[in-house]
């Protein structure tokens, strides 16, 4: 699928401002899938206890839903740090998988914008990075990826502070309906991609079905699950796919 | 207490995240492996979506499978990944209302 394009990006040039532009752009879908979701786990560390401070700060530091909301229930439970911690751990480390895959397509880059960029990396911030590697060709293409990357967190950050000072103000059919707003950019993600090129298509159904086995039949922790899905599946991608696809 | 417990939350998942820009610097890229790094956010996205969606409403895990196949649908056509979001929130909001 690369193939015109990667010519065709190779140091197209571009101002610093239009590689800001097209990057927020990009993250916008993201911005507003995670306000509705941000919104919720504000709510609910609100009700677990935490002040909006913590609840804000949370964000701000950790930018992983998964895990926040993870912690915002192991906090009503009474959980202690060392459990949060480690259960932190084990939900976030399949970022590891995509940040290795990720600096693969920035190789280029200088290693202070790497080292920041990664820190920015959510599975929606890596998803539409990564459907977007090309960019990393063009000229000013660090600016595209942070850009991408903040408007990303602030919606994260902004929605965490709105939902804990809002309370439970968010009626509950909307909010359970917005649930699947990030699957929904997932597969919004996903399907064109496979529309380009079918091999992809059997890496991700691959990684579903073993995903599938490992959570429901062999009930393995939702965190390990994924890694392991993600790694098998796209071991799959030696064998099923060209070189040049990114 | 929580102040420390959200620091060692930080911590834990901003070093996994920044550590392969340091290793990836030391890794010699040969082809298989380029295949490998590139078939991995498809593997990931298959992997973040199934059998999760079927939870978005505990119980109901067709409520799920509905919202995301009107998603596939939205997203053949090509259009920004936007419509797929709204057309995905809209199908589960009608049919838990």
């Amino acid at each position: 699928m690369g193939e015109t394009s990667m010519m065709t990006d190779e140091g197209v040039e571009q101002s610093k401002l239009l590689a800001i532009k097209r990057g927020s752009f990009a993250g916008f879908p993201i911005f507003l899938g995670y306000l509705p979701i941000a919104i919720a786990y504000g709510v609910l560390a609100q009700q677990s206890g935490l002040t909006t401070f913590e609840t804000t700060m949370m964000s701000v530091l950790v930018f992983a839903g998964a895990a926040q909301f993870m912690a915002a229930n192991m906090f009503a439970q009474g959980a202690m740090l060392v459990q949060i911690v480690i259960a932190t751990f084990v939900l976030n480390f399949r970022h590891f998988i995509m940040s290795m895959s990720f600096i693969n397509k920035v190789r280029e880059f200088p290693m202070r914008w790497k080292f920041g960029l990664t820190l920015g990396l959510t599975d929606e911030t890596f998803a539409v990075s990564s459907l977007n590697g090309h960019e990393a060709k063009k000229e000013h293409s660090t600016f595209y990826f942070l850009a991408l990357i903040l408007i990303a967190y602030i919606g994260w950050v902004f929605g965490s502070f709105l939902g804990a000072i809002l309370g439970d103000a968010l009626p509950a059919t909307l909010s359970d309906s917005m649930g699947i707003a990030l699957y929904a950019m997932f597969i919004g993600l996903l399907v064109p991609s496979i529309k380009k090129e079918w091999r992809v298509g059997i890496i991700a159904v691959a990684a579903m079905g073993v995903n599938y086995v490992l959570m429901n039949i062999l009930a393995v922790e939702v965190g390990w699950a994924i890694v392991i899905s993600t790694i098998l599946a796209s071991l799959l991608g030696i064998v099923v796919m060209k070189e040049d696809e990114a | 207490m929580i102040i420390a417990t959200i620091i060692g939350m930080a911590i834990v998942t901003m070093v996994p995240r920044f550590i392969p820009a340091f290793i990836m610097e030391k890794v010699q890229l040969r082809p298989w492996l380029n295949r490998w790094l590139n078939a991995i956010p498809f593997a990931a996205l298959g992997a973040l979506i199934f059998p999760s969606i079927l939870t978005v409403i505990p119980d109901q895990p067709w409520i799920g499978l509905a919202g995301g196949l009107i998603a596939v649908v939205i997203a053949l056509f090509n259009v920004n990944v936007i419509f797929a979001v709204l057309g995905a929130i809209a199908t589960v909001f009608l049919l838990t209302f």
